[in-house]
């Protein structure tokens, strides 16, 4: 099997002729439920952070979380209910900060190839969501042993 | 450049925050090869410890690190 060549599966691990080489990566896992601006920045500064520092960032996005998947939906991320009369005033500041917005983070993550996003297989269901619907970025719907075997092997996990 | 040590790339963060000066020290090393010099410069509070703790995590070299005006200065050598 492709003798010579180093293959780099999915998961980042180096495979030299058939056998496992690469010293194993940090992993980040986040379950991302909620849809708002102020935590998905939080997912996904930790997840940007988490790639420039050679860790896997492995992201599950369900329920609220799996919306902003839904194309056109991370661009329309705002604030809660309870804080929604701050949110032009938080947008305006994160301009003037130059600061990058959730998908432009998200595709720079992507870009690193340690990024791995999946989607809620019962949540794209409840929501009426279809593979077609989501953005090119997610790499696989996946179900609750999919999280856990990522996690279960995971250094950092977390709910967002 | 800083002192005697010779650079070979400078990164501006000065304005930046979180995590975008992390973010652009790495890509700025993916720049260079072995052996080489980056300096980066960013005045974020949050930076001195990130990108600290960046350079140490990537297995390279934090050669200086030096605040002049509420600005630091890192000197960052590729190391592998």
């Amino acid at each position: 099997m492709c003798k010579g060549h180093d293959l780099y599966d999915a998961f980042g691990k180096v495979e030299k002729s058939g056998k496992i080489m690469a010293e194993r990566k940090k992993k980040l896992a986040i379950i991302v439920h909620s849809g708002t601006l102020d935590r998905l920045y939080c997912a996904f500064i930790l997840g940007t952070t988490a790639t420039a520092m050679d860790m896997e960032a492995h992201l599950y996005f369900t329920f609220w979380g799996l919306n902003m998947l839904v194309k056109g939906g991370l661009e329309k991320a705002g604030l809660p209910a309870t804080y929604k009369h701050m949110e032009e005033q938080l947008k305006k500041k994160l301009r003037e900060m130059k600061y990058p917005t959730p998908y432009e983070m998200l595709k720079r993550m992507k870009i690193s190839g340690l990024l791995k996003i999946y989607a809620c297989s019962p949540t794209m269901e409840m929501f009426g969501i279809k593979k077609e619907d989501l953005i090119p970025e997610v790499d696989a719907i996946a179900g609750g042993a999919a999280f856990l075997d990522v996690a279960a092997d995971a250094d950092i996990t977390l709910l967002i | 450049m800083a002192g005697k040590t010779k650079t070979n790339r400078e990164l501006d963060c000065i304005g930046l925050y979180c995590p975008e000066p992390v973010f652009r020290t790495r890509q700025e090393l993916n720049k260079l090869a072995v052996g080489q010099v980056l300096e980066v410069i960013a005045d974020d509070p949050a930076a001195e410890e990130d990108i600290k703790r960046l350079v140490k995590r990537l297995g390279h070299q934090l050669l200086e690190l030096r605040k002049e005006n509420d600005r630091f200065h890192f000197l960052i050598k590729k190391a592998k």
